[in-house]
C-alpha cells in the first residue's frame, strides 16, 4: 500500500507539467482562474494545441489517434490541466459522441466523423433532454419516421449546452412509438444547418447564454447518419453516461479554487484583518479542506481500481455527489467572502478585454454568478437524487 | 500509487477477521462486556499466540515490525468485532511509548512482556482540566532516591482500571502548557500512592481516574524530553482509532442495510421507500470517505511532520463528523429496535460516536487543521 506515485508517474507529471508551462496560453489561463467568459476561439484554440500534442482524445483506442494513457495517467492529466488553469475540454464531441461512434458506428461513419472531432474542426452537441424528459430521460418524445433514405424529425430538444456553436448534433430520437419506452429509440447525428432546425438561447439565472432550446420541423436525416441499429440507441446512450468518469470528481477545479479563495481571504480585510483570520470562515475553509481530502483519496481509490482492470460503474456517482457539493461549497465561500460586494452585477466586466472601472475588489464582480451558475452542478449530468437512486440500485441492492 | 495490501499484511487481516468471526459473535462480546473484567483474558491471550500484540515492535521482540497500514489492518478488524481488549491502550499508546523511549532493558523487560500478553498497560497522559490537549500537564515528577516521585490527577484513562502497569506524562520541568519539561514515567497500577477509580464507559468499554499521590515512577528516556516520542504514539492512536471506526461504520452500514430490506411495513420492505434508500446511500458516502481518511492517515506517518499533522488531523476530524452521521442514521433506520441494548447496531453507533472522544474530537481536529491551512500539501 503507498499512496505515493512512483517514480515514472512522476515523471510522467512532469512532462504535463513542462507541456502546460510552454504551451497553454497565459491569456486563456487568465481567463479561466478569474472566471471570465472563454469564447469559441478560446476552446478551440487550445483544444487544437491539445491535439497537435497527441493529447485530446484521452479515452479513445490508440489506433483511432487517442493517447493509450492508464487511469493513473488520465487522472494525473487532468489534475495538472484543472492546476494551470487549462480550458476544460469540450466534452460532447470528443468524450461523448466519439466513444460512441467507435463503439457501434460503422467504418465509413469512423473516417467521416471521428479526425474533425479530434482537431476540434467540428463542434458537437448533445440532444438528449426534452421538457417533458428529463431525469426521465426515456421518456423523450422527439419522432423520427423513415421515408425512404431519410428520417423525418419532428420535436424539440432541451438544455442545449452551447448548441448556438454546433456544427453538429446526437440525438435520441423515437423511431418506435409502439415499443416499449427504452425499446424504441435510436442514437442520429444530425447537421445543425439541415432545413428545419431553430435554435433559441435559454438565458439562465446568472444572466449567460450557456443552454439552448432545439426545434426540428421534419428535419430530413439520412439514414446513414443512425449510429448502431434502428431501436437500439438505448443501448448507445447508457454507454455513453458510463463511460470514462475519471474526472467526475473534479478534484482539480476544487483544488484551484480552494487555493484561489485563500488568497483572496488573505487580502479581503474585515475588523483590520484578514478574512482568513476570521474564525467562522476560517473553520469552513478547514471544512472544505478535509472533505476535498477526503475526496482526493477516494477519487483516487476509484482511479486505482479502474488501473487494476477494475470496470468504475455506479463509484462514479458517489464521485459526481461528493465532488458537485464541495465545488457548489467553495463558491458560496466566494460570495462571502466578497461580502456586500458580492451584490453589483456587472456582466460587461466578465469579458477579459473590459477595461473599464470594476465595483468592489477585482475577484469580486464574478463571484455571486458563478455561485449560481454552478447549481447546475448537481442538476445535470443525473441529478445528484438520480444518483442516490442508482446507488441504492446498483450496489446496495434496494 | 497502489492501494492493494502487501501479502504479508492480507494475511493479518486475514488473521484478524477470522479471530473477530469465529471469536466475536455479540453474545459472546455482551458476556464478556458485562464481566467484572469488561473483556476476555482468554481473547487476549489469543492476540498474544497470534501475534497481533506485536504487531508494531521489532522482530527483536517477536514483533512484526509494522507501520500505520499494518496497525490499520489490525484496529479495522477489531471495529467490526468491536473488540473490548485493550490493545489501544496496551500495544498501540503506551507500548509504542516504551519502544520510542525506553533503554535496552526497559525494551527487553515490557516490550517482550507485551508481546507475550502478559503485561497490560494505559497511557495516563490527559488531565481534567485539559481536556484534550496533550501538553496541559499538571502532574508533576520530583527526583526520589534512585527513581521519581510522581503527583497529579488523570482523566479517563482507558483501560486505566485493569492496567498492571501505567505509562504517565508528567512534569520534570515548564509548566501550563509547554512542551519542553514533559517526561514518561512507568508506574506499577497497584503502587503505594496510586488510586484507581474504575468505571465502564457508555460504548462499553472500561476507563480510570487515576491520583498519584507520591507514588513511586521508573523514568522513560530522557528527562523533560518525551513530546516527539508522545505525540508519535498518539499518531498510531489516531490510526487505530480512525480504522476502527471505519470498521465499525462498515458493519453499521451493512446490518442497517440488511435491516431495511427485510423490515416489512406498508406491505413492502421499508428499503422500498426513496425517503430511506437516499438516507442509506448517505451512510455509505460517509463510509468511503471514512475509509479513503484512515488510509491517508496511515500512509502519512513518515510524511514531513507538518503535512502529517494536517493529514492525521483532517482525518480523525471526518472520522467525527462521517462517523457521527453513520451511528445516528444506523439508529434511526433501524427505528424503535436502533434504540434496544439488545441490539447489535445500538452498540456499534455508540462506539462509534465515543471515538470522537478518544484523542481530540472534531472540534479540537478542526482547530488543528484551521492551524495549518497554509501547510501545502499534494496528496501523492
Amino acid at each position: 500500500m503507498d499512496i505515493n506515485f512512483t517514480p515514472e508517474e512522476l515523471a510522467f507529471r512532469d512532462e504535463v507539467r513542462v507541456f502546460l508551462d510552454t504551451k497553454l496560453p497565459k491569456e486563456i489561463a487568465s481567463k479561466v482562474k478569474n472566471g471570465q467568459h472563454l469564447s469559441k476561439d478560446d476552446s478551440v484554440r487550445w483544444q487544437k494545441i491539445l491535439n497537435e500534442q497527441g493529447w485530446m482524445a484521452l479515452h479513445w483506442p490508440k489506433e483511432h489517434g487517442g493517447t493509450g494513457w492508464s487511469p493513473i495517467q488520465k487522472h494525473i492529466f487532468e489534475e495538472e490541466c484543472a492546476e494551470y488553469g487549462a480550458p476544460s475540454v469540450l466534452p460532447f464531441g470528443v468524450n461523448m459522441v466519439a466513444p460512441v461512434i467507435i463503439k457501434f458506428g460503422t467504418e465509413e461513419q469512423k473516417q467521416k466523423y471521428l479526425p474533425p472531432i479530434l482537431n476540434s474542426d467540428v463542434w458537437w452537441c448533445q440532444g438528449y433532454s426534452e421538457p417533458g424528459a428529463g431525469s426521465d430521460l426515456a421518456g423523450l418524445k422527439t419522432k423520427a419516421v423513415r421515408e425512404g433514405d431519410h428520417y423525418v424529425v419532428t420535436g424539440q430538444k432541451t438544455w442545449t449546452t452551447l448548441g448556438q456553436h454546433a456544427d453538429w448534433i446526437f440525438c435520441l430520437v423515437r423511431t418506435d412509438p409502439s415499443a416499449k419506452k427504452q425499446e424504441g429509440i435510436s442514437f442520429l447525428l444530425i447537421d445543425m444547418k439541415t432545413p428545419g432546425i431553430t435554435v433559441r438561447p435559454l438565458i439562465t439565472l446568472d444572466g449567460e447564454h450557456e443552454v439552448n432550446e432545439v426545434f426540428f420541423d421534419e428535419v430530413k436525416v439520412p439514414v446513414e447518419n443512425l449510429v448502431g441499429e434502428e431501436n437500439k440507441g438505448w443501448t448507445c446512450a447508457k454507454y455513453l453516461l458510463t463511460f470514462e468518469r475519471t474526472g467526475i470528481a473534479g478534484v482539480g477545479q476544487s483544488k484551484a479554487a480552494l487555493k484561489h479563495l485563500k488568497e483572496v481571504a488573505r487580502k479581503v480585510q474585515q475588523n483590520g484583518k484578514p478574512l482568513i483570520e476570521d474564525p467562522l470562515f476560517r473553520n469552513r475553509l478547514a471544512d472544505v479542506e478535509m472533505e476535498l481530502m477526503a475526496l482526493e483519496m477516494t477519487n483516487l481509490r476509484t482511479v486505482a481500481a479502474a488501473q487494476a482492470g477494475g470496470v468504475p460503474g455506479a463509484e462514479s456517482s458517489f464521485l459526481k455527489i461528493m465532488g458537485t457539493e464541495l465545488r457548489q461549497e467553495i463558491t458560496d465561500l466566494f460570495r462571502r467572502a466578497a461580502g456586500p460586494y458580492a451584490q453589483p452585477f456587472l456582466p460587461e466586466t466578465f469579458d477579459a478585454d473590459y477595461d473599464g472601472e470594476l465595483v468592489g475588489p477585482d475577484f469580486a464582480n464574478t463571484v455571486s454568478a458563478k455561485y449560481f451558475n454552478m447549481r447546475k452542478l448537481s442538476i445535470f449530468g443525473g441529478s445528484n437524487e438520480i444518483q442516490k437512486n442508482i446507488i441504492a440500485k446498483m450496489i446496495l441492492g434496494l | 500509487m497502489d492501494f492493494k495490501l502487501s501479502d504479508e499484511q492480507r494475511m493479518l487481516e486475514e488473521t484478524v477477521g477470522r479471530l473477530v468471526r469465529d471469536g466475536y459473535p455479540f453474545d459472546v462480546r455482551e458476556k464478556a462486556r458485562t464481566s467484572e473484567l469488561g473483556y476476555s483474558a482468554e481473547m487476549w491471550q489469543q492476540f498474544a499466540e497470534l501475534g497481533l500484540l506485536g504487531v508494531p515492535f521489532s522482530e527483536d521482540f517477536g514483533g512484526f515490525n509494522g507501520g500505520g497500514p499494518e496497525l490499520m489492518v489490525v484496529a479495522e478488524g477489531f471495529g467490526r468485532g468491536l473488540v473490548l481488549e485493550p490493545y489501544l491502550a496496551t500495544v498501540v499508546l503506551s507500548g509504542t511509548l516504551i519502544n520510542s523511549l525506553g533503554s535496552d532493558a526497559q525494551k527487553e523487560k515490557l516490550i517482550s512482556a507485551i508481546v507475550g500478553g502478559e503485561l497490560r498497560l494505559a497511557l495516563a497522559a490527559y488531565e481534567p482540566e485539559g481536556r484534550y490537549d496533550h501538553t496541559h500537564v499538571a502532574a508533576t515528577a520530583e527526583k526520589s532516591g534512585d527513581g521519581y516521585s510522581l503527583t497529579g490527577k488523570k482523566a479517563v484513562v482507558l483501560h486505566g482500571d485493569s492496567a498492571d502497569q501505567l505509562v504517565v506524562i508528567a512534569r520534570t520541568g515548564g509548566n501550563g502548557t509547554d512542551r519542553d519539561g514533559l517526561s514518561a514515567f512507568i508506574v506499577d497500577a497497584n503502587a503505594d500512592g496510586v488510586s484507581r477509580r474504575g468505571y465502564e464507559t457508555i460504548d462499553g468499554l472500561r476507563a480510570a481516574e487515576i491520583t498519584f499521590n507520591g507514588a513511586a515512577a521508573e523514568l522513560l528516556g530522557e528527562e523533560g524530553k518525551a513530546i516527539d516520542a508522545l505525540e508519535a504514539s498518539l499518531a498510531l492512536g489516531i490510526v487505530a482509532l480512525c480504522a476502527e471506526a471505519t470498521g465499525a461504520m462498515e458493519v453499521a452500514c451493512d446490518q442497517t442495510l440488511a435491516y431495511i430490506k427485510e423490515r416489512q411495513q406498508f406491505g413492502v420492505a421499508i428499503g422500498k421507500f426513496q425517503a430511506l434508500q437516499h438516507r442509506m446511500v448517505e451512510m455509505r458516502m460517509e463510509l468511503e470517505k471514512a475509509r479513503s481518511m484512515t488510509i491517508f492517515a496511515a500512509c502519512s506517518l513518515d510524511a514531513p511532520a507538518q503535512v502529517c499533522a494536517k493529514r492525521l488531523a483532517a482525518a480523525k476530524a471526518i472520522i467525527g463528523k462521517s462517523g457521527r452521521k453513520v451511528a445516528e442514521e444506523a439508529i434511526q433506520l433501524h427505528g424503535g429496535m436502533g434504540m434496544m441494548e439488545e441490539t447489535a447496531v445500538a452498540h456499534y453507533a455508540k462506539r462509534i460516536v465515543l471515538i470522537d472522544h478518544q484523542l481530540g474530537d472534531l472540534g479540537y481536529h478542526m482547530q488543528q487543521l484551521e492551524s495549518l491551512l497554509d501547510v501545502d500539501d499534494d496528496a501523492a
